[in-house]
């Protein structure tokens, strides 16, 4: 079993939602994502996605657009990402990670060499956010003989009949954007979700993770009662951001402050459905 | 719907919205049904006789086609070479060519039921000609401008507000036409219900390339027949400046399948090998970006890297993906000519005809400055004259140490 599908598993045996936490690769620089990786994976974080960063992320907000340009300033490319995650591997085998970015950054690298050398460092999924279905035929053949779920994007305009389409050969989880809209922005309701994550349950067995506008620990709270897991990235990366110092680094007091944000996120989405059975 | 010939160069793009290896749709999936349902919208207005009919109509008695065939006596005997001629786009109603797109999207939008416009604009051509449809039907617009571009296209600007556009300065990037355009999906994306994204050029997600294209190929289907009667046979040579290929192609679409010779200028800015260019063509490689795969300037690593024009309107570190696609089969060949060039040929332009071109136009005409001297008095050269100079002034006096 991939390391996706059994950390949903063992999630569903405990009851409780996957958090999943956003990590721009070479934000600010290599060292400080390096000490966030490591650190979410110790302060909660069930599931990383990483970003890999492009000059151009058309389906970003103003946060993961920043992240991307400091990120660029340091030096980020697909190579230095996955050395990353080499290094991360090294010291963690367990916790699942997912590279999200856009696509033309990994034709350049090759698509081929891309799916190869992101399973060789680890990589268990890959989401290409301007990468619909009806183009996925250009990466799909590649990720699968490397083992790597290629997740698909499912939005609130994504309509019941086209629902099937879109999910065909997805592997891993659903990745459902929840607002029609850029990331960091707006922030889907309880109703939003009560509505929306049944309609996506009665097309796919795979589990259902809410990304898109998810911010603080009751946010994930409520998304932890209705799907599978939450995704996390604008907000910790706007703490992040507005803590840099004058020479635009992170200090280990703000990697810190940035991972306390991690355990809270952890704390509240372990809880969420606790309180229908009771604490203890 | 007619079956394409099979030895038809006209019958693109592919039920993906593909031309050869280009185009093709890569959107977030947030986008994906609505630019499916844009498809299915425009396919069915294409067929409908009335839409035709309503489309003409604006064109005819709003826009003021068909536009005139002119011969260039003046600067043919200059040049002391072939017989030029201009396809007269910039005296369309707004100056430029970009209004032909403008009337056909805003009528399939109104098709639609959307109620608020949005576009992106470089030189401001685009966003005037937005503007200046939305005025017309009564909808609000917001436009999206590189904040460069707004610094240095003023006039345009200004002529937005006095339309009752709002514009939106965007300062992501280099501030130009590239993160307009990003900014421009970002707002579709969070609005995809109502809105109605007017995209200026023949590139982004299909269907955009080809419906730009067929709204523009009324230059071309104009051309050709207006040249028929002018000289009783088709041009030797075409010619069309390009930044994301829309003037070209919609000049070019009608004689692809003729025995003419299509030439597209780029924007070589400061010298194609001085790295401050807008020639994706000369100097880029394939990719994907904007929701099309087509030549793009880019690093290594597939970041993007900036264009530089004189010419806003070609300041794009795209093209098309018909572009692309008639550049790799050869049916098109495709040259540079830099801001310096562009330069000589505008003043050449205001002093033989008394036409103020616009810069992107320029382009164009520099390269026929080069070619006509060494061809025969015989051979006839047909130019896209897209846009007039009014908006190029500020820039061009600067450019010649003029004060205004």
């Amino acid at each position: 079993m991939s390391r996706i599908a059994s950390t949903f598993a063992r999630l569903g045996a405990e009851n409780r939602a996957a958090l999943i936490t956003f990590v721009e690769a070479f934000d600010p620089d290599q060292e400080t994502s390096a000490a966030l990786l490591k650190g979410m994976a110790a302060r909660g974080a069930d599931i990383i996605e990483i970003g890999m960063p492009f000059t151009d992320p058309m389906a970003d907000g103003p946060t993961i657009q920043q992240a991307g340009r400091r990120a660029l300033r340091a030096g980020a490319t697909v190579a230095g990402t996955l050395a990353l995650i080499r290094a991360f591997r090294s010291v963690n085998q367990t916790v699942p990670l997912v590279l999200m970015g856009y696509l033309n950054p990994i034709l350049a690298y090759g698509i081929e060499a891309f799916a190869a050398d992101a399973a060789a460092a680890g990589i268990d999924g890959v989401i290409v956010v301007d990468m619909p279905t009806e183009e996925s035929d250009l990466l799909l053949p590649s990720l699968q003989a490397h083992a790597i779920d290629l997740i698909r994007l499912v939005a609130p305009t994504t309509s019941d009949e086209r629902l099937p389409i879109v999910l065909k050969e997805s592997s891993g989880f659903v990745y459902y954007v929840s607002i029609t809209g850029i990331t960091g922005t707006r922030t889907a309701s309880a109703e939003d979700l009560a509505r929306d994550i049944p309609r996506i349950r009665r097309a796919t067995a795979l589990p259902i993770a809410v990304g898109f506008g998810v911010r603080t620990p009751d946010q994930a709270a409520i998304v932890a009662r209705h799907a599978d897991g939450a995704v996390v990235a604008s907000a910790l990366i706007d703490h992040l951001a507005m803590g840099l110092d004058s020479g635009g680094h992170a200090s280990p007091a703000l990697i810190d402050a940035v991972l306390d944000d991690v355990a809270a996120l952890a704390a509240a989405m372990r809880a969420a459905r606790q309180i229908n059975i009771g604490l203890g | 719907m007619n079956k394409p010939l099979p030895n038809s160069l006209r019958g693109l793009p592919d039920a993906r919205g593909r031309f050869g290896d280009f185009g093709g749709r890569f959107v977030a999936e947030t986008l994906m049904p609505l630019i499916l349902e844009l498809e299915a919208a425009y396919e069915q207005a294409k067929q409908d006789p009335t839409f035709q009919d309503e489309f003409n109509y604006y064109l005819t008695h709003y826009v003021g086609r068909p536009s005139p065939l002119w011969f260039a006596e003046r600067l043919t005997r200059a040049l002391g070479g072939a017989k030029i001629y201009f396809k007269r786009d910039e005296l369309n109603h707004t100056g430029a060519h970009k209004i032909n797109n403008c009337i056909g999207q805003i009528l399939l939008a109104r098709r639609m039921g959307k109620t608020r416009i949005i576009a992106e604009t470089g030189a401001g051509q685009h966003g005037v000609a937005t503007a200046t449809v939305a005025a017309l039907f009564g909808l609000p617009c917001v436009i999206y401008m590189g904040a460069t571009d707004v610094e240095r296209q003023q006039p345009n600007v200004f002529r937005m507000k006095l339309l009752g556009a709002e514009i939106v300065p965007v300062t992501a990037g280099a501030a130009t036409l590239k993160d307009a355009m990003n900014e421009a999906m970002r707002d579709w994306v969070a609005n995809v219900r109502d809105t109605f994204y007017i995209i200026g050029t023949a590139a982004g997600p299909h269907p955009y390339p080809a419906m730009v294209r067929d709204f523009q190929s009324v230059i071309g289907t104009e051309a050709r027949a207006q040249m028929l009667d002018a000289e009783g046979r088709l041009p030797d040579t075409a010619i069309a400046a390009i930044g994301g290929g829309s003037n070209a192609i919609g000049l070019f679409h009608a004689f692809l399948d003729d025995a003419v010779a299509l030439i597209g200028v780029e924007a070589a800015g400061r010298g194609l090998d001085s790295g401050e260019h807008a020639a994706a063509l000369a100097r880029g490689r394939p990719g994907v970006l904007h929701g099309n795969r087509t030549y793009l300037l880019q690093d290594a690593d597939g970041q993007i890297t900036e264009a530089h024009s004189i010419s806003a309107g070609l300041d794009y570190p795209g093209i098309g993906p018909e572009h692309a696609h008639l550049h790799d089969i050869g049916r098109v060949s495709y040259v540079a000519v830099t801001d310096e060039e562009a330069l000589a040929a505008f003043q050449l332009c205001c002093r033989t005809e008394g036409i103020i071109p616009a810069l992107e136009p320029s382009h164009a005409l520099a390269h026929v400055a080069k070619i006509a001297p060494t061809l025969p008095a015989e051979h006839i050269i047909l130019m896209n004259l897209c846009g007039r100079g009014d908006k190029d002034i500020f820039t061009v006096a600067k450019h010649l140490g003029a004060q205004l």
